[in-house]
């Protein structure tokens, strides 16, 4: 290996010039973007714009989704260029990613997060956990699964699901918005 | 002789690879006393209260029963007693006499029982107490951060209390992560309870499940294949890589120097997808058992591992000179003093920046360490720059480990069977942000009682206490500087 240095600056000019980082767009599953936008349709939700605001809340997780969540924040999948990108706030979301199971101590605050959120809201419950509590489900200090306390739009599986399978998720949501009538 | 060297020449219980000696409440409570005595975790049992404390000629292992509900107190002494008795409360039902504190931690009144890890868990009758936080003084402005506080963040709530632009203290109220783990583990046999060390912080995934499953193949007396030793050093060494890229980049974001954060989150990936090649899960869960490992690496993995190292290990150096420019911005933030670290016994890069010397992976006979010659990497400042330096020190230090380790792997089985066994056992490991201590006890194959300690119990307290005199403008970077997590710790 070579133990040449390279100048601070040369690696940000490498990063600039190579764009290694991000990967290839995910395909995204046709019949399941049907499948949802009827679901939005038949739910009522109003269609939201073409880029999307979305507010991580962790009502219970053991921080393994936040890592994958933050990857797709991150240079190597690079959210921003779908018109995606995170708030710090519930108030300015159009989408809720919840992660974890809900513990019956977060409940009321997840709940008040989402009260807080303007409606039309997508709730996307990602990772195993947030689906029904995962392997958490039935201890005397978990509620279970993100729809014990609110509405879910979407579920992405897997523990941690990997930024491939929260991006095609996410695109999937994007796909079925902009399908629909507006 | 001291107080130490007598208690562990008496006769004890086998609590392997140590022996766990029951005090009197008046030794237990000299021993709080006593200089040179580290604790490093307190838990609770049916009838018992256990603690484990570091002294320099080695461990003890120390019990006192309870009586009435209570036991004496070892915050008067020891401040990393603090939460430790608190949380011993809300889950066991035994009360601290003398503490310094007694607000709960873990519960905050929402759950249908009470003390539920208790013998006999009683009904909740009545409203808990709401959460309070304790100002020094009432002239002192309140800034209430969380508990969801924006970001990708762990939920967690903090009271900053600042008179002008300077924090004068900080508290913080942890416990809204709480999932009952020590009693989801209970009555499930190591190899299924290992799913749950596993989830326990999702950061430090591979290092909990080493401690555990060194906690149980110590108790059950059988040794894991060299091939799996040697493959659990692997990972563990892959997951402090990535977490310490990504408390770099954390760091640099906050820190204002995002230019540095970049090849982070490039490495990160590079090293996450290799693993996901080499172990076929980008975070490892579920690869380390007792026993073992669950499966092998596997033949194209061993390569891409490579690969993702070298090209680490070609790039850290423009990665530490891009942190030159963060290191001066972090100058002087949240300074943590070696007094301090002291005190509370914190370990990881934390208190290795604040001049402790602690590192698990230097213990006596852990393999397969004790060949690796880790190098020991300590700053002196205290500061949110020199937690910055240890990290980048420990990155160079673990990608050479798994390069050699990879150019050594011996052959072999991956895994030996756990007998049924009945038996008491500690395990640890070096996690990225700290030493994990798991103790548990084994009835017929099941465990009976379990405590998972992630290295947060010691860092949060270290934490707050850097925090006064640091200015609001430097919160964000002088707690990101301390990579805590709030899930490790609220079990």
């Amino acid at each position: 290996m070579s133990d040449r240095v390279l100048s601070p600056w040369h690696s940000a000019w490498r990063h600039l010039r190579d764009r290694p980082a991000a990967g290839p767009i995910p395909p995204v599953d046709e019949a399941g973007i049907r499948d949802l936008a009827a679901r939005l349709d038949a739910a009522g939700i109003r269609r939201l714009g073409r880029g999307l605001a979305l507010h991580a809340l962790d009502p219970g997780s053991c921080g393994g989704c936040e890592l994958e969540l933050r990857a797709i924040r991150d240079v190597a999948y690079d959210l921003a260029r779908f018109g995606l990108r995170f708030v710090d706030s519930p108030r300015q979301a159009d989408v809720l990613l919840v992660t974890g199971p809900v513990t019956r101590t977060l409940q009321p605050a997840l709940q008040r997060a989402w009260e807080a959120a303007p409606d039309p809201r997508f709730v996307v419950a990602i990772g195993d956990c947030a689906i029904d509590g995962g392997v958490f489900k039935g201890s005397y200090a978990v509620a279970g699964g993100v729809d014990t306390t609110l509405p879910v739009d979407l579920v992405i599986r897997g523990c941690p699901p990997t930024p491939g399978e929260v991006l095609e998720g996410l695109l999937m949501l994007l796909e079925a918005n902009a399908a629909r009538p507006g | 002789m001291s107080l130490a060297a007598a208690i562990r020449a008496t006769p004890g219980i086998p609590c392997r690879p140590w022996l766990r000696h029951v005090l009197s409440p008046e030794q237990w409570r000299a021993l709080g006393a006593e200089p040179n005595l580290a604790l490093l975790a307190m838990w609770g049992d049916s009838h018992a209260v256990h603690a484990l404390l570091r002294e320099p000629a080695g461990m003890l292992a120390v019990t006192v029963t309870v009586a009435d509900g209570r036991y004496p107190a070892l915050s008067p002494w020891r401040p990393g007693a603090r939460l430790f008795e608190r949380a011993i409360h809300d889950l066991w039902g035994h009360a601290a006499t003398d503490a310094t504190d007694e607000r709960p931690w873990l519960d905050h009144g929402r759950w249908d029982v009470t003390a539920p890890l208790a013998a006999r868990p009683p009904s909740r009758i009545g409203a808990a107490p709401p959460v309070t936080f304790l100002a020094a003084d009432e002239t002192l402005d309140q800034v209430p951060i969380g508990p969801f506080a924006g970001g990708i963040a762990e939920a967690g709530q903090f009271r900053l209390f600042t008179r002008g632009p300077e924090i004068v203290q900080m508290e913080s109220r942890l416990g809204y992560l709480h999932k009952g783990i020590p009693a989801l583990m209970r009555g499930k046999s190591p190899r299924a309870a290992s799913r749950f060390a596993a989830r326990l912080a999702g950061d430090a995934s591979v290092a909990h499940s080493i401690a555990f499953a060194r906690a149980a193949e110590a108790a059950c007396d059988t040794p894991p294949p060299p091939r799996a030793l040697a493959l659990r050093a692997v990972m563990a060494e892959l997951e402090r890589i990535a977490s310490h890229l990504a408390d770099i980049d954390a760091l640099a974001q906050a820190g204002g120097a995002p230019l540095a954060g970049t090849p982070c989150q490039r490495h990160r990936e590079a090293i996450l997808r290799a693993a996901q090649r080499g172990f076929s899960h980008r975070l490892m869960m579920d690869s380390v058992v007792p026993g073992g490992i669950a499966t092998d690496l596997a033949a194209d993995g061993e390569d891409a591992l490579r690969i993702a190292i070298a090209a680490l290990g070609h790039e850290l150096p423009a990665i530490a000179r891009l942190c030159e420019v963060l290191a001066r911005r972090l100058d002087g933030v949240a300074v943590a003093t070696p007094i301090a670290a002291a005190a509370l016994a914190t370990g990881g890069p934390a208190g290795r920046a604040s001049g402790a010397d602690s590192d698990l992976r230097r213990s006596p006979g852990y393999r397969p360490y004790q060949d690796l010659n880790v190098s020991p990497v300590r700053e002196q400042a205290g500061d949110a720059a020199a937690r910055l330096l240890v990290l980048l020190a420990e990155l160079r230090d673990s990608a050479r480990m798994v390069r050699t380790l990879l150019a050594e792997l011996p052959d072999g089985e991956i895994i030996a069977a756990l007998p049924q066994a009945s038996g008491e056992g500690f395990g640890w490991a070096e996690g990225p942000r700290g030493d994990i201590w798991t103790w548990l006890r084994l009835d017929g194959g099941q465990i009976a009682n379990v405590f998972l300690r992630d290295p947060g119990w010691l860092t949060l307290p270290l934490l707050e206490a850097a925090m006064a005199g640091t200015d609001l403008s430097d919160w964000a970077a002088g707690r990101a500087s301390f990579g805590l997590s709030h899930a490790g710790m609220d079990l």
